[in-house]
């Protein structure tokens, strides 16, 4: 369990955050959603460490912890799959996975532990691509986003937070990438899930978190929430 | 959005992607083989085919070097002047200081590396495009040779020496037949063992027919290389020294974290940095590896020629390793191409040099006809990219 609490962050004369509270729970789908502006990405850059908070405090399992760098982000269990994938188009479905941490005797790859692994993990997150050889340019946009999700689980993380995982895909690879995502709650990790899409939100979330202009701008359970509600708490209209 | 649209072209992406590897480059070969074979019956002669083995070792050396910075989509146009700079130096050494002829060597290539070191550090610390930083080293490390060489201009290697004796240097018939067998052997046992452990750890491996044809066209092609070079004065050293760069590159750009790492930059340096590689150190060693290379190319080159002169690593030596690399399926975008490229690019290019000059054609008719040659193979690099969504 993650938990941000008091969260604040200013860019200039900006206060792109202002105590902004977050609960991350093992074996949960969180969606934070929000309007442009609203400091959705800020507060996933202070949890993946790509910036510090100015203020607030973060704990895992009911410690303080510090996230000060990507890298200790990475060690304390977090892991980001950022909207642009970062995958590398020219290496195959194996190189991306374990690029950065590849498997090694000395300096020498040891590719079929890789390939191993590769097909074990993509098999149990029922990830189908027909040949994991080829380079990840020839891939579908879905397959893609898919082995950048499950590039995010190679270092066993604890909590995995999705930027905007279905903005570029199609009705249907927006269905597998939706199952995949339950897959990880399944998994009992905890997942934060940033969407524009309401739709996919209410599809796949367990709860929601709204931020309006850098504030909490109301919690739902997404199951027990109506849609006008939750638009209402983005747009800050009455409900 | 762009994903959906992209998503009907892919039976058609794949049809052009399926890796068509080496198989133009290979076409081309024999196109130029039976073109100029009919056009002069001295072309495929055992004499002729082993000045076209000597001829490619130096250029196909540093073509090698200048593969390993476009494989990270940069450019190195100082590859020429270093490998002249570096055989001067290493002549200045051996012939007026009297060194020992393998320390004035290591001491020309490690005066590459500080090179290597240079240029990398002015690229990644500098922020300079490896365009102009090499082109600078194209001017001011040739002007270094010409201060270096001073009025004399030429030096001559002592004909008995070692390193004039090298480029003489030639593998009788057993022993050639005995590093054919050897590398067969080689990569039978690595392919064998490779299966095994595939089939241990539940892997899909490569059918055994098609293992057996690849294993048939090796032993074929290196038994004709043997046969053929044999027939003449046998399998110069030279050639061995390239191949066995050549084999060693590939193995190091497939095999280890480094040469992964190397396809990583060249392919997504953003996404290489994020995935927590060092690409300030790749780069630098890139560069440091292509000057390495140019260098011992140059030396090779020296050797031949049993030289040194204001001409080494000038006029179209430079433009002829790159023509080399980027004929042999390197990609200039970065990220593609292996260090075959180098040894099938300098082929093709030494070939149509080789038989254009036994033919008395004027060198500006060469020129354009590896000028055409050079645009073909780019024109099929690109063609094979379209539709790749980027």
């Amino acid at each position: 369990m993650l938990a941000a609490s008091n969260i604040s962050k200013r860019y200039g004369a900006v206060q792109a955050l202002d105590g902004v509270s977050l609960d991350l729970p093992d074996g949960e789908v969180v969606a934070l959603v929000g309007d442009n502006g609203a400091g959705k990405s800020t507060l996933v850059k202070v949890l993946s460490g790509v910036v510090t908070a100015d203020d607030g405090m973060i704990e895992q399992d009911g410690r303080p912890v510090r996230i000060a760098s990507p890298h200790e982000a990475q060690q304390l269990g977090v892991s980001t799959v950022h909207q642009d994938l970062a995958l590398c188009e020219n290496l195959d479905v194996v190189g991306n996975l374990f690029l950065g941490a590849e498997r090694r005797r000395w300096t020498v790859l040891n590719h079929i532990r890789m390939e191993r692994s590769a097909r074990d993990l993509l098999s149990s997150l029922d990830v189908r691509i027909r040949d994991i050889r080829v380079p990840v340019a020839m891939l579908s946009g879905g397959q893609r986003q898919s082995v950048a999700i499950a590039r995010a689980l190679i270092g066993e993380p604890r909590v995995v937070i999705l930027d905007e995982p279905t903005a570029a895909l199609g009705v249907e690879q927006t269905a597998q990438v939706l199952d995949l995502i339950r897959r990880l709650r399944d998994r009992g990790l905890a997942v934060l899930v940033i969407s524009h899409n309401l739709a996919d939100v209410r599809a796949v979330s367990d709860r929601i978190v709204v931020l309006r202009l850098g504030r909490n701008a109301g919690e739902f359970s997404t199951a027990e929430s109506t849609p006008e509600a939750v638009v209402a708490a983005i747009t800050g209209g009455a409900a | 959005m762009t994903t959906t649209l992209v998503k009907p072209l892919q039976p058609l992406r794949a049809a052009t992607r399926t890796d068509l590897g080496a198989w133009p480059v290979v076409g081309g070969l024999i196109l130029i083989a039976v073109v100029f074979g009919s056009l002069n019956e001295h072309f495929l002669s055992a004499e002729n085919l082993t000045n076209l083995a000597l001829q490619m070792a130096a250029t196909g050396t540093i073509s090698l070097g200048i593969i390993m910075v476009i494989l990270l989509g940069e450019i190195d146009l100082s590859a020429g002047s270093v490998s002249g700079l570096c055989a001067v130096v290493m002549t200045i050494l051996y012939v007026r200081h009297d060194w020992n002829p393998l320390v004035a060597v290591a001491a020309a290539l490690g005066c590459a590396v500080l090179v290597g070191l240079l240029h990398g550090w002015m690229f990644t610390k500098l922020r300079m495009p490896s365009f102009v930083v090499t082109l600078a080293g194209l001017i001011g490390w040739q002007g270094l040779m010409l201060y270096l060489l001073g009025r004399g201009g030429t030096i001559n290697l002592p004909f008995e020496g070692l390193l004039a004796r090298l480029s003489d240097t030639w593998l009788p018939a057993w022993a050639g037949w005995l590093v054919a067998a050897l590398i067969v052997a080689g990569w039978s046992a690595g392919t064998l063992v490779n299966r095994r452990l595939r089939r241990a750890a539940d892997l899909p491996v490569t059918s055994g027919l098609w293992l057996a044809l690849r294993l048939a066209g090796l032993a074929g092609v290196l038994a004709v290389v043997v046969l053929v070079l044999s027939a003449d004065r046998g399998v110069p050293m030279l050639l061995v020294i390239f191949g066995t760069l050549v084999v060693c590159l590939d193995l190091t750009l497939r095999h280890t974290v480094f040469g992964r790492h190397m396809y990583a930059v060249g392919g997504n340096a953003e996404a290489a940095r994020r995935a927590g590689i060092n690409i300030t150190r790749i780069r630098v060693l890139a560069f440091v590896a292509g000057s390495t290379l140019a260098a011992f190319g140059g030396i090779l080159a020296a050797s031949r020629l049993a030289a040194v002169n204001q001409s080494s690593g000038g006029s179209d030596t430079l433009l002829m390793a790159i023509a080399a690399a980027v004929i042999g399926g390197t990609s200039l975008f970065g990220g593609r191409g292996r260090a075959y490229a180098a040894l099938l690019g300098i082929l093709v290019i030494q070939s149509i040099t080789n038989g254009m000059l036994l033919l008395n054609v004027d060198s500006s008719v060469r020129y354009m006809v590896t000028a055409a040659v050079l645009a073909v193979a780019v024109a099929i690099d690109s063609l094979a990219r379209r539709g790749q969504p980027r």
